[in-house]
């Protein structure tokens, strides 16, 4: 028999230092989780399990991971913003049979098809029972398409690769995420306080970011990472200035040279880096040089078993912390030929270092938020005023980018006097039909638009 | 007040009503993240503004911090829009 892999719970055991789990409601000691459960006392009745972690928290959510990695056969883990619509097929896809809950996890009715655990921060003490353990399967969704999400499969040993040991230092590590810990992003955090045995400060559902900031300051967080996004709404916060993070980490958009800037000001003391981290691809890189992009050796040489190419201007990973393939049938291939993950954004190479230079198929990133041109494109165009329309991407302070809809009209266009009514209009077209970041910033009337040699519109880059 | 204030007061109004939100008091001191629009209201006001003063001062300016009050982002309208007439 294989000798059986670390499991959460085993970092948890063997934890000297008395560390915890906070968020605004609740303060966990992690070493409460040795003879306690959150589970109710129902922990075996996961083991073997496909488990879907759909607890409204991220507490919670935090307290099933450890108790269950090792012990379920798979864990799906759901963001708070899943789709209720789409739990059926993700369920499906999982073929799991046990869903974790806590008090305002919504009700779904796939959810009444499965076994029902409810999770609660309040812990009672575990029945002794060795169950037996296996190497748990960790399924994560994507967030870049329309329609139902992806699952990427995971193993403990591919998430937890990236983690290297606390390194020691004059005070005790305390590490946040603006990330949800349901995300890759967040996960990473979450793993590396588990395993590097540090405490961790949550956020909660609904919180206002100026609460947040509090917290964290009360808390004395030192490792903080989050979107560039995030960092940019922080950074709008007054009580920003309450936190001195020593390390401050942007990961999941492009970080621009700007925001960097920005960061440094504000945390002279701190050091700056930023990932490039996907949920296929995995933990990459990291750049601590205080410059936006990486250098151009990084793609030449293996670095800390990480390797890159650049395949048609878009970056390709083959590592040991890529996931290990889509969940489901029909679905997409992860892997090229040769084992490499395609990230799908572009780069661009000059003085001897790479840009990013956005999505590849002109997928617009919203805050985080991944937005399809031509989704939005075929709901403008079905407004009766509209002949064609082209939606493109504008650089934002606040979101690292926006949509602007270019538009043609029918018949001999607008008066000028009559563009802000017709676009009024467009617009609000669009806010019935889409979610909000989906929904055009801005209308530019155009008299025609570009069409390429392939007969599609001609889309640029960046 | 200048124009560059009442456009921009105009627009953030305009936004606010699109996304059915009560905008607070714009007073210079208000806390941007406390007057009713959340990062992409803020994200689509920038986006307008480039659009109706021809100007976005964060792409342009040297020191890039997104202001914390609305007189600071007024004022960072209105040098950029100064600015841009001496170039």
């Amino acid at each position: 028999m294989v000798p059986a892999a670390p499991t959460l719970r085993d970092y948890v055991e063997s934890s000297a230092a008395e560390r915890f789990l906070w968020d605004r409601t609740a303060s966990i000691r992690v070493t409460h989780l040795r003879h306690g459960t959150a589970l109710g006392g129902r922990r075996s009745a996961l083991a073997g399990r496909s488990v879907i972690i759909a607890t409204s928290s991220q507490l919670a959510a935090a307290l099933a991971l450890i108790e269950l990695d090792g012990v379920a056969r798979c864990l799906t883990v759901l963001p708070p913003d899943t789709s209720a619509e789409h739990i059926g097929e993700l369920v499906a896809r999982a073929e799991a049979d046990a869903v974790v809950v806590d008090e305002a996890t919504p009700a779904n009715s796939v959810f009444d098809l499965l076994e029902r655990v409810v999770c609660a921060p309040a812990m009672v003490l575990a029945d002794e029972v060795a169950l037996p353990r296996m190497q748990t399967e960790w399924l994560l969704l994507t967030s870049g398409t329309s329609g139902v999400p992806k699952l990427v499969a995971h193993t403990h040993a591919s998430l937890v690769a990236p983690i290297a040991a606390a390194k020691p230092s004059d005070v005790t590590p305390v590490w946040a995420t603006f990330y949800d810990i349901r995300r890759y992003g967040g996960l990473q955090i979450f793993l590396r306080a588990i395993v590097g045995g540090t405490s961790l400060v949550l956020s909660s559902a609904g919180e206002p970011i100026a609460d947040h900031l509090s917290q964290l300051a009360q808390h004395g967080v030192t490792h903080l990472t989050g979107t560039p996004s995030h960092w940019r709404r922080a950074l709008m916060s007054p009580e920003i200035h309450k936190i001195t993070p020593r390390y401050a980490r942007l990961s999941g958009e492009i970080a621009d040279q700007a925001l960097l800037d920005s960061l440094r000001a504000m945390f002279p003391e701190a050091g700056v880096g930023h990932a490039f981290a996907s949920t296929e691809a995995g933990v990459a890189f990291e750049v601590n040089d205080g410059l936006a992009g990486f250098p151009a050796s990084f793609v030449a040489e293996v670095r800390n078993g990480v390797e890159m190419k650049i395949v048609d201007g878009a970056l390709r990973i083959r590592s040991p912390r890529t996931a290990s393939r889509y969940v489901g049938d029909n679905q997409p291939k992860l892997f090229d030929a040769e084992g490499f993950v395609d990230t799908g954004d572009m780069v661009d190479l000059k003085d001897d270092r790479y840009a990013f230079a956005g999505r590849k198929g002109g997928i617009i990133n919203v805050g985080g938020q991944k937005v399809h041109p031509e989704e939005i494109e075929a709901v403008i165009n079905r407004h009766p005023r509209v002949r064609m329309s082209l939606v493109r991407p504008r650089k934002n302070p606040v979101t690292g980018a926006v949509v602007i809809a270019d538009v043609v009209l029918q018949g001999e266009g607008v008066r000028t006097s009559a563009e802000a009514e017709v676009s009024d209009a467009i617009l609000a077209h669009c806010r019935a039909a889409l979610p909000r970041h989906k929904v055009p910033a801005a209308i530019k009337f155009v008299p025609s638009l570009d069409v390429a040699a392939t007969g599609k519109l001609a889309r640029r880059h960046g | 007040m200048s124009r560059i204030k009442l456009t921009i007061i105009d627009q953030m109004q305009r936004i606010a009503r699109e996304h059915e939100k009560t905008l607070a008091p714009l007073n210079d001191d208000l806390v941007l993240l406390e007057s009713g629009l959340d990062s992409l209201g803020f994200a689509i006001l920038v986006a307008r503004l480039e659009d109706t003063l021809g100007i976005d001062p964060f792409t342009t300016a040297e020191d890039a911090t997104f202001p914390v009050t609305f007189g600071d982002f007024v004022k960072v309208y209105e040098n950029g829009a100064r600015r841009a007439n001496a170039a």
